[in-house]
């Protein structure tokens, strides 16, 4: 592998695991404060996807599909938490699973409903479909560089939301102690709210920006749903900083897994976490206690 | 536990009338069961066949799920190895032993849980559910990219086992009501089997972890080891589900282990009641009647099954998992809430 092709790697590397990385920080988030395992989240990503598909067919650009799409899966997001996950706070893990497992079947069916069973490809923004060229041969798409910018932004974004904001405060009092933070008079069903619907937006947002890449098919959001979980549990549950290194991590184990071990591609992610829960069951950046 | 309970954890009082009940259920369950293929044709015959090899699918889940606390997510995986075993061993031109085939496969089954299990029950709670998931994921891409089995295609099982023993043949596979009673017995000897484990003392070693796991170590039980054995045994349960699977339908894909499996067989635990192994074949029954009547209304039947199941969920205060908890409180007048996670 000479270096042109290496750094292409490292690129896609980067960018598949900071693309991870908004799905599975909002799916950590939504874990280590409200104490939910979703497994609908990964429908969120098929959402935003399918909404960028929809909304470029609709206004013709990507940018402008991407900027209407977001508000929207904020509000899908807060609407879903006061119709349904608001219910499920005190509830049993087994019972929270059954309720999202249900979701999951709605959404694929709803989605096949709507747009039917095809593969739709997205249009990458005439702005960013140039490539850079490497050497002679090898050139490397602006569009991905662009992707990791942005989850580059976003992750820095939510490091200052949650060290540096009131918000931010409240939200890791929250995932310390319910009542204690109620009890403080901080409005706990509102933060959950806002928490949830940045979670399903940071997804949808991850969908939007994969579309180009990866196209919009079905299946797409169980497939990030369970690499999300994987990260998750890589990472330790609750913790963005550990999500962050997790993303990296399965974006590097899984790239130069599908160029160096072709044959076994789809198992080197799951070889990593069998590592990682051996060394430390609770993960990379997990408390000793689990939940 | 000075009280004697039997393994709908009754106090013993209401054990008689319980078991009464359930027994009652039971036979008549079984002589429905037995008449199927007289009175049901061979679509019928075969939907009921399918129903029961599910039956032991849910009832090996309900070993982990209702009895030991463990909430599996990836129990398809041991049910599609060894279904993916029957068809490795049947040779192209004929087929494979009975005798042979059918321990291979549960064996198979055992082992790949043997050693999950060994990574998984390292975590807990929330961790625990995401793990099995993960894994039962791996064995699928281990299907799915790699060409031991014909990939993403499957293969086909064109023979079934032959039970051929010292040249007597007892039964004959290919006849599908021999096929048919051949799977009800092994159902009902999974019933049997898993109703002695849970009254023996492992079986309540089992539910004394999934009340208070803190507490039976302290007693001095090995706690990971008894979690392991369970682990493996429901994993091996679970092959022998997938080797009927197989054999039942000769034909075998990487989806059959795919993780909305595990979803489903979950559901059917859940459905039924988790805890008691009649209501996990009742969930598997219940699980097959609705697809079948759903897919029969319209292609988009999943559709029909998640609103089913989020007014389930929504519409049980408490819950379905707490619903068997609570009926058992109602009856014995114990109000004591005891949460099983803490």
């Amino acid at each position: 592998m000479d270096i042109a092709s290496l750094l292409i790697q490292v690129l896609n590397a980067v960018q598949y695991g900071l693309l991870l990385f908004l799905v599975a920080s909002g799916l950590t988030l939504v874990f280590g404060i409200m104490g939910i395992i979703n497994l609908a989240h990964g429908s969120f990503y098929m959402l935003g996807a399918y909404l960028a598909f929809a909304l470029t067919a609709l206004t013709g650009s990507l940018l402008l599909a991407i900027a209407l799409g977001v508000p929207l899966a904020l509000a899908f997001g807060a609407a879903l938490e006061w119709l349904l996950f608001a219910r499920l706070y005190r509830r049993d893990h087994l019972e929270q699973v059954l309720l999202t497992y249900g979701l999951i079947l709605i959404f694929e069916e709803l989605r096949s409903l709507a747009v039917g069973d095809d593969v739709h490809g997205v249009a990458v923004p005439s702005l960013l479909s140039a490539s850079i060229a490497l050497n002679k041969t090898l050139s490397y798409p602006v569009y991905r560089i662009a992707v990791s910018v942005v989850c580059i932004a976003i992750a820095a974004g939510l490091y200052l939301l949650i060290r540096r904001t009131r918000l931010g405060m409240m939200i890791r009092a929250g995932s310390h102690d319910r009542d204690m933070v109620q009890s403080l008079g901080i409005d706990i069903d509102r933060l959950y709210r806002v928490v949830f619907a940045l979670g399903v937006a940071l997804a949808a947002l991850a969908g939007m920006l994969a579309a180009p890449i990866s196209s919009v098919f079905p299946g797409m959001g169980s497939q990030v749903l369970i690499v999300s979980f994987v990260i998750v549990v890589i990472g330790g549950i609750g913790s963005v900083w550990g999500a962050f290194l997790a993303s990296l991590l399965v974006g590097f184990a899984d790239t130069f897994g599908k160029v160096l071990l072709p044959d076994f591609a789809g198992l080197v992610v799951y070889v990593v976490m069998a590592i990682v829960l051996l060394l430390r069951p609770e993960g990379i950046l997990g408390k000793k206690a689990a939940p | 536990m000075r009280q004697p309970r039997d393994c709908l954890g009754l106090p013993s009082p209401f054990r008689q009338r319980g078991r009464y009940a359930a027994q009652l259920g039971a036979l008549a369950l079984c002589l429905a069961l037995i008449a199927v293929p007289w009175f049901g044709s061979a679509f019928y015959t075969e939907l009921a066949a399918k129903a029961l090899v599910l039956s032991i699918f849910a009832m090996s889940l309900d070993l982990l799920v209702g009895f030991s606390g463990l909430v599996s997510f990836g129990h398809a995986a041991y049910f599609g190895v060894a279904a993916y075993a029957v068809a490795l061993l049947t040779p192209r031109s004929g087929a494979a032993s009975l005798w042979i085939a059918l321990p291979a496969s549960i064996a198979a089954a055992g082992l790949c849980a043997l050693v999950i299990g060994f990574f998984v029950l390292h975590t807990r709670g929330i961790y625990f559910i995401m793990v099995t998931l993960a894994f039962a994921q791996m064995v699928y891409f281990v299907f799915h990219d790699t060409a031991i089995g014909g990939g993403s295609d499957g293969i086909y099982v064109n023979f079934r086992p032959d039970a051929s023993l010292f040249g007597f043949k007892p039964f004959d596979l290919g006849d599908a009501l021999h096929l048919y009673y051949f799977v009800a017995a092994l159902a009902l000897l999974t019933y049997l089997l898993l109703a002695r484990l849970l009254r023996s003392p492992f079986g309540r070693a089992l539910m004394g972890i999934r009340s208070n796991e803190h507490r039976m170590r302290s007693l001095g039980y090995p706690t990971f080891r008894y979690k392991l054995a369970a682990f493996t045994l429901a994993g091996a349960l679970a092959g022998l589900a997938g080797f009927l699977y197989a054999v039942l339908y000769g034909f075998v894909t990487p989806e059959l282990m795919a993780w909305n499996q595990s979803g489903n067989v979950l559901l059917m635990v859940i459905l039924g009641g988790m805890g008691t192994l009649l209501g996990a074949v009742m969930g598997a029954l219940a699980f097959v009647g609705m697809q079948e009547a759903f897919s029969n209304l319209t292609r988009h039947w999943q559709l029909v099954m998640g609103v089913v199941i989020v007014l389930a969920v929504l519409g049980l205060p408490g819950g379905i998992a707490r619903l068997p908890a609570r009926i058992r409180n109602a009856i014995a007048g114990t109000a004591g809430k005891r949460g099983r996670d803490g």
